[in-house]
């Protein structure tokens, strides 16, 4: 069964008069345990997709299904659930709270779902251990290095064990050694059987995933398995 | 997110910007503070004058000359020469009036008394013996006037405590000395028992000489300027009134009682007029302390505004990472609340200081009320709620995505 469905996905953008198509009758499946990249050109409809599949924004048409939910139709109230269940988000700008410990931010997706405190701290430590942070737990976000930051962001992503992990230029504010450590925990965590989804203009990050979509004028231009072998990296720590 | 949790992180939270925090409770503390000390105020002042006027006598009916207009109720401060001693004794031995139990001439007027090369300006009451158990004046050293003072006009005198100090000196005794009032030299045989009284009419500084004294020696009049009457009981008080109404117009020989030429207050027309001032007064308060809240309110308003602005792109995170509309309009309320009853609690304190001060300094009984406690912190705490919502209601209604790319 496919974590994610997508059928038929248009989504168009009216600002006055004008129309902008930004996504035009897109299909594709993600199967569980697969690490897709989506590439394309500036302008070529990324984030809109991104936006859509992260149950951030809603399609003009078409349906997308995330493990066995129709995301197409729902609240504002009902997309943060799914939001807060469902998805990991990774972003560009790590995206922390400013003078907020590592730890805390790891937690604050679990707190929102009700989880009681000794349960968050239990969980948070175990997602910072496993991103090779356990030194770091009461570090704030402004004492940590842009990696560090990252790999925070994606214990934080983890921490309600979601359906997918949905990573937008993860590595696009990041120096090369940093984004290679980066790519290793996304690599670890697909091999441990999470699904993860990164959106990528940068060719030489999307070579480390197992599929490819590359998107164009809004629509999918190619639809491909990465044959070609893995690039071995240097471990972390 | 449990509570307890919210506000710790509101906490800290607002003390990563403690100028900002300080500067937008300020209003609130400056609103709360006044608003307590002007409450505490009111409260002492009320009490004063209440237990002032109990101090006078509970049971006390005060008949003054002067016309009414309607009933015996009197309209405007009158100085008629209406009333007479032969009035007084008259009701004191009337067979029909029932009610009453002690009547009191009175004729007071203001003069100079001199001591010495010592001089005050006070209030002289001329007196009959009946004067000391109406209005409960007590004496602390030598006797009151006596019956016989009364009959031969004596120069007799009995002073209040503050004109011993302030004629003689603390703690001298003035018992077989001379006063001299409007240039006559009276002979001190009495002292008052201090009453605490402060104000303008202060029991502790008159001056009481015999009644008949003060009429033919002192100011040349033959007329009253109270006749004090103490009813049996104070379930009767408007029984009395009635009584002494009907009976002095029938002594004047007035057939209408609006053309009555006398006048009669009793105790709870007094505390009534009172309470009224104070009403008054506290309606006042309560003008101040909405507008004082409003502008305090406002003041937390726009730094809420301008913290929602500021954080976007926590909001956006906080939204994409599951936060319900709900929760983010709870943590922005909370924080406005703990801004407003911060303010709320340092301003009871502030007011409350500067009532204790200001009561000291003009001698009021200092009153903490559990009430004005409450006030404080249930006013800023539902200001909190008021002004914090619509700041809230902004952040809860951002979109993630515009939100977070906010710059
Ligand atoms: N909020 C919006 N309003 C109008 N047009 C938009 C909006 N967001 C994106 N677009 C347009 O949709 C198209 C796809 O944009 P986007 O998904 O951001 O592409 P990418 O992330 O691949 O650069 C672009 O032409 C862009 O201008
Ligand atoms: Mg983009």
């Amino acid at each position: 069964m496919n974590i994610i469905e997508v059928s038929h996905l248009s989504k168009i953008y009216k600002n006055d008069s004008v129309e902008t198509v930004a996504l035009l009758d897109v299909s594709f499946g993600v199967k569980k345990g697969e690490f897709l990249a989506i590439m394309g050109a500036s302008g070529s409809g990324k984030s809109t997709l991104m936006h859509i599949l992260g149950a951030l924004d809603l399609p003009t048409s078409g349906s997308y299904i995330l493990d066995g939910e129709d995301v197409s139709k729902l609240s504002e109230d009902q997309l943060a659930d799914i939001r807060n269940r469902k998805i990991g988000f990774v972003f560009q700008a790590y995206n922390l709270l400013p003078r907020t410990s590592a730890l805390k931010n790891v937690m604050l997706p679990m707190a929102y779902s009700g989880v009681q405190l000794a349960g968050r701290v239990k969980k948070a430590e175990e997602l910072l251990k496993i991103v090779g942070l356990s030194d770091r737990m009461y570090h704030t976000s402004n004492q940590l290095s842009g990696g560090q930051q990252q790999r925070v962001a994606i214990a934080r992503a983890l921490s309600m064990t979601p359906s997918i992990i949905l990573a937008d230029e993860p590595t696009g504010n990041l120096a090369t050694t940093q984004r290679d450590e980066i790519i290793e925990i996304f690599q670890k965590l697909n091999r441990d059987g999470h699904t993860i989804v990164i959106i990528t203009h940068e060719p030489d990050i999307a070579e480390h995933a197992k599929r490819i979509i590359t998107l164009k004028d809004g629509k999918i231009d190619s639809d491909r398995v990465n044959g070609k072998k893995l690039k071995k990296l240097k471990l972390w720590n | 997110m449990e509570l307890t949790e919210l506000v710790k992180e509101s906490l800290s939270t607002l003390a990563l910007n403690k100028l900002r925090t300080g500067l937008a409770t300020l209003g609130i503390i400056i609103g709360i503070g006044s608003v307590i000390t002007l409450i505490s105020l009111g409260q002492s002042g009320q009490k004063s004058v209440q237990n002032q006027i109990e101090s006078l006598g509970s049971n006390l009916l005060t008949v003054e000359p002067g016309s009414a207009s309607s009933g015996f109720v009197r309209e405007g401060f009158g100085s008629g020469t209406t009333l007479t001693h032969a009035d007084a004794n008259a009701l004191a031995n009337s067979s029909e009036i029932t009610t009453i139990s002690t009547v009191s001439p009175e004729l007071a007027r203001r003069a100079q008394v001199v001591a010495g090369r010592n001089n005050e300006n006070t209030q002289i009451i001329g007196v009959t013996p009946t004067y000391a158990s109406v209005h409960k004046a007590s004496i602390a050293s030598g006797v009151f006037i006596s019956q016989r003072d009364v009959d031969a006009s004596t120069k007799n005198v009995v002073v209040g405590p503050d004109i011993v100090t302030n004629l003689f000196g603390e703690g001298s005794n003035p018992l077989g000395q001379t006063l001299r009032i409007n240039g006559i030299a009276f002979n001190i045989v009495g002292v008052t028992e201090s009453k605490g009284g402060t104000g303008f009419q202060n029991p502790d500084t008159y001056v009481y000489v015999p009644l008949t004294t003060a009429q033919s020696v002192l100011f040349g009049v033959n007329y009253l300027s109270t006749i004090s009457v103490e009813a049996k009981n104070s379930n009767v008080m408007t029984e009395a009134e009635n009584q002494i109404g009907y009976f002095l117009l029938a002594r004047h020989k007035i057939n209408d009682p609006t053309q009555a030429d006398f006048s009669i207050l009793s105790q709870s027309d007094i505390l009534g007029a009172v309470s009224q001032v104070t009403s008054t007064f506290t309606s006042l308060l309560a003008g101040i302390a909405a507008i004082s809240l409003l502008v305090g309110g406002i003041g937390i308003m726009n730094i809420m505004l301008v913290t929602v602005t500021e954080r976007t792109r926590e909001i956006g995170l906080r939204k994409a990472l599951g936060a319900k509309r709900k929760t983010i309009i709870t943590q922005f309320i909370v924080e406005a609340i703990i801004l407003t009853a911060m303010g709320g609690i340092l301003g009871m304190f502030f007011g409350l200081g500067a009532s204790f001060i200001i009561s000291k300094i003009i001698n009021l009984p200092f009153t903490v009320s559990f009430s004005s406690i409450l006030l404080a912190i249930g006013v800023s705490g539902a200001t909190g709620i008021v002004f914090g919502w619509y700041p809230a209601q902004i952040a809860a209604r951002m979109q993630p995505i515009e939100a977070l790319r906010y710059e």
